[in-house]
């Protein structure tokens, strides 16, 4: 896609940096509610083919729960916070000391606690970004979907479809100790929203 | 699946073709949409990942025929064709469509799976192209995989059964 070939290495730390402190206020939230230390990985920014970023999430057909917020504001995107199965119990029996009853599919309770939890984490990443950036970018209620990553994913990449067949990935990683809960979120700006997290930023957008 | 049939894969925004002994799979498709069409006589199968209904949206400089329903399958059939299948024997199917979140009051793209599925079927009209079954809509995902000998298309979903159509 010609508006990120020529990205040059200072703008992807640019966006690097937007996500780590979104991602950093999510995971401070995070920790306040599980109350115990959540180690956060260096974010990624790539630009990556559909597939590939399906990829990283373990293939279009792995099985995740995703909550899924629209941005909107004057930096519309789409967030995804991303857990495996196993993550989404571990995290339900800390937080909200609720015991998975078994089977691979979660009650109304469950599912509900899990999107609120989303809600807090997203909200948290959103806010502190729209500080930074002194933007005004607010979440749309959740979704919560447990189905195959790519059926999920597909769905924040409609933006990018109308233009191309890659998409700019923040991506960053939670972890709990041994890996207990490992989350991602996925911040995937529309491509109009890039000029202008630049221009908030005071980062000249057109003279690479 | 039976281990000696090669498997073609089909990519989002992707499309490919394929002929006997080969089954053609594309995975996770959500609100996107496998269209497939089919030639029981030569056995010849092709299948698009369908992302967006309309090429009219497009803003990238160069078009990907596979990705818009519009220009795919269009795109597909010429592909059969150039195979050698017989264009009034030629047959669609289609998965997928689904709305994966439902918000209230939800825009023009959150609709985008039940349009995608509008636009195949107007694009198969145009082309007089009969569409004999389909397993569209619902708000999960699918994965589809069309035997080119049989044109029978297996789909596999995370909560339903699996199921042929």
């Amino acid at each position: 896609m010609e508006l990120f070939k020529n990205f040059k290495d200072f703008k992807m730390d640019v966006l690097k940096e937007v996500g780590n402190i979104g991602a950093g206020n999510a995971a401070t939230a995070l920790s306040q509610l599980l109350n115990k230390p959540i180690d956060m990985a260096v974010p990624k920014v790539q630009l990556l083919s559909f597939e590939e970023i399906t990829d990283k999430v373990g293939g279009a057909e792995e099985l995740v729960y995703a909550v899924f917020l629209r941005v909107e504001g004057e930096a519309p995107g789409n967030l995804f916070f991303i857990l495996s199965p196993e993550a989404a119990s571990n995290l339900l029996s800390r937080i909200a000391g609720i015991e998975i009853s078994g089977g691979d599919e979660l009650s109304e309770m469950e599912l509900s606690a899990l999107s609120e939890i989303g809600n807090i984490l997203a909200g948290s990443y959103l806010s502190s970004l729209a500080d930074f950036t002194s933007l005004s970018m607010y979440p749309t209620v959740p979704a919560l979907a447990m189905d195959m990553a790519g059926a999920i994913l597909g769905y924040g990449l409609l933006q990018f479809g109308q233009m191309g067949d890659d998409a700019l990935l923040i991506d960053t990683t939670f972890l709990e100790g041994q890996n207990e809960i490992e989350g991602q979120f996925f911040l995937i700006p529309d491509p109009e929203s890039f000029p202008k997290i630049f221009k908030a930023l005071g980062v000249p957008f057109d003279n690479d | 699946m039976i281990e000696e049939q090669s498997i073609i894969k089909v990519g989002m925004a992707d499309l490919n073709v394929g002929s006997q002994d080969s089954l053609i799979r594309t995975t996770g498709l959500g609100s996107c949409v496998g269209l497939t069409l089919f030639d029981p006589g030569k056995k010849l199968a092709g299948m698009a990942h369908v992302m967006l209904p309309s090429s009219e949206i497009a803003r990238e400089g160069q078009l990907n025929i596979a990705k818009f329903a519009d220009t795919a399958v269009p795109e597909l059939l010429a592909r059969l064709l150039g195979l050698g299948a017989v264009r009034s024997r030629i047959v669609a199917k289609m998965a997928g469509g689904s709305q994966m979140f439902a918000f209230a009051g939800g825009s023009d793209t959150m609709r985008i799976g039940p349009r995608n599925v509008e636009s195949c079927k107007l694009a198969l009209d145009n082309l007089h192209i009969p569409l004999i079954a389909e397993d569209t809509g619902g708000n999960y995902g699918r994965t589809i995989e069309i035997s080119c000998n049989t044109g029978v298309i297996f789909i596999r979903s995370v909560q339903k059964d699996p199921k042929e159509i």
